[in-house]
């Protein structure tokens, strides 16, 4: 590392200057502009999804929500940690990150349909079903589920109505029963996390809702998704998070775009441009950029002239 | 000794092994004699630049006005209250314009190399409050009870799970991000501002890069 030759900026010779005043000018203007904006723009509020919303909206996906984490052919049911280990999760390089830290908030798919089920009482169906459902052995319980979810997928429109005929148990019977406990707004609550009356963690129904198909078909057509810069933007015009688009960038190109690992890989490559910044001091050639492409002349540019000129 | 109340006899005021007077000393040693609000500054301070970092702390101190104002009203107020959603708005826009200006102010820093002359924890403690403050204004979105926040929820998990931070600060959890947003990360935010700022003071403003061989 070259010499620091930077003088004590005490010695210089000085002018007068108010940072007092300068802050009350900027407080000032800031508290004006912000004002203004939130008048002219406001700020968007588009309601979140609710689960009837949802079971009104797309009942068809509702349905195949409830087989596929029945048959743990989700999203999350095939996650990995930290809500199953069902998988290992993504790497970076070597490192495991995903799986070393662990199984912390454990969520069993089928547990997300049938726990909200097994609170209700007077469908003697239901209880036939959940019964049926409860002494089955785990393969035939996936067998079931799977082909039913199979089914759905092949039926004209998705529609459960339309299913052809096969061996799918209880699977139907449970599935639209948990559409109609969906429709009746009551599933919310079934879900909360925290298991009691306050609630206040939402990561079991939010699993189970972007597990589904009706969440991202309406974020897209925000052009949220993650191939759509989505990371970064907002609902509406708003601005949302500029600041992010270098992470949100990475997503939209290979090799990230079409890893496996994207998420692990986007996060080192952040990571380390993040470290690059805050050593630049001390990384030879980057921090010898200013002197460079020499904007410094244009900010000091009385200084200079003035001290040229003595 | 007995002293009227107030008064320190000598012996008080240098006892080095006075936990408080090591502290006092520490404190008034942070910033040279008169520069911890000087009313001069060198010569070469005079670009709408300098600007920015003053434009900056102004915003931040809206966005915690306007939080507090949020606060007041509880989580969901915003979303049944015009007035609560005109303070999420002024919330919003002062969190844009805090980066944009803080943007404008690391860009001009840079340019300008003021990591010199000792200053690279001033430049360091620049870039870690440019980084958590992107990790507050994110919690803030996930806060937001609405759509926003199930849909930001949902897919930064993914990055988050990936390196096994999801664990630890899960993004499917807005209780513990209201808490992370409104309490942790400000601390954490205010904290390193304070640490900024006393640097800033403690070295002054950089000089022009090459001044020492104006000298």
């Amino acid at each position: 590392m070259s010499r620091d030759r930077t003088p004590d900026s005490h010695d210089f010779p000085t002018r007068p200057y108010d940072l007092v005043r300068e802050f009350v000018i900027a407080l000032v203007v800031v508290i004006v502009v912000s004002g203004g904006l939130a008048v002219i723009f406001s700020s968007p509020d588009d309601p979140a999804i609710t689960m009837a919303g949802w079971a009104k909206a797309a009942p068809s996906d509702v349905v195949a929500t409830a087989a596929g984490e029945l048959a743990g052919t989700t999203t999350s049911a095939g996650y990995g940690p930290p809500y199953n280990s069902n998988v290992p999760g993504q790497k970076l390089g070597p490192l495991s990150l995903q799986k070393w830290a662990g199984v912390r908030l454990p969520v069993d798919s089928s547990s997300l349909i049938l726990r909200p089920l097994g609170n209700l009482s007077g469908d003697p169906a239901l209880t036939t079903a959940l019964s049926t459902w409860k002494t089955a052995t785990p393969d035939q319980q996936t067998k079931w589920a799977t082909a039913y979810s199979d089914a759905l997928t092949k039926a004209p429109d998705n529609d459960p109505a339309k299913v052809a005929a096969g061996d799918y148990g209880p699977a139907p019977a449970l599935s639209t029963a948990f559409l109609g406990l969906a429709k009746t707004g009551g599933l919310e609550g079934a879900l909360t996390s925290s298991g009691n009356f306050y609630g206040g963690d939402q990561t079991q129904s939010l699993l189970l809702l972007t597990d589904g198909a009706y969440l991202e078909s309406l974020a897209r057509a925000q052009n949220l998704g993650g191939d759509q810069w989505g990371m970064m933007n907002e609902a509406g015009n708003a601005p949302g998070q500029p600041w992010m688009w270098l992470y949100t960038f990475w997503y939209q190109v290979p090799p990230f775009s079409t890893s496996d690992n994207a998420d692990a890989q986007v996060w080192g490559v952040m990571m380390f441009l993040t470290l690059c910044l805050m050593f630049l001091p001390f990384i030879p050639g980057l921090r010898s950029i200013p002197r460079w492409i020499p904007l410094h002349k244009l900010i000091w540019r009385n200084y200079y002239r003035r001290t040229k000129r003595a | 000794m007995t002293t009227r109340t107030g008064e320190l006899s000598p012996a008080e005021t240098t006892d080095p092994k006075n936990w408080t007077n090591k502290l006092r000393g520490r404190i008034e040693g942070l910033v040279p004699p008169g520069q911890a609000l000087p009313a001069r500054q060198p010569v070469y301070v005079a670009s709408w630049i300098y600007v920015f970092g003053v434009l900056t702390l102004a915003s931040l101190v809206v966005v915690v006005a306007s939080g507090c104002f949020l606060a007041m009203g509880g989580s969901a107020w915003w979303h049944v209250s015009s007035l609560g959603h005109f303070f999420n708005s002024v919330h919003l826009w002062s969190v844009e314009m805090t980066f944009g200006f803080m943007v404008v102010h690391l860009w001009g820093k840079f340019w300008m190399a003021a990591w010199r002359g000792k200053r690279a924890l001033t430049w360091i403690s620049g870039i870690m409050l440019f980084g958590i403050s992107i990790g507050t204004s994110f919690t803030g979105f996930l806060s937001q009870s609405n759509f926003d926040s199930q849909w930001i929820g949902g897919q930064a998990k993914d990055g988050l799970n990936s390196i096994g931070a999801g664990a630890f600060f899960n993004v499917l959890n807005p209780g513990q991000m209201l808490m992370w947003h409104i309490v942790l990360l400000p601390l954490v935010v205010g904290a390193l501002t304070l640490v900024h700022i006393i640097l800033v003071r403690r070295h002054g403003v950089v000089p022009p890069l090459d001044a020492e061989l104006e000298g």
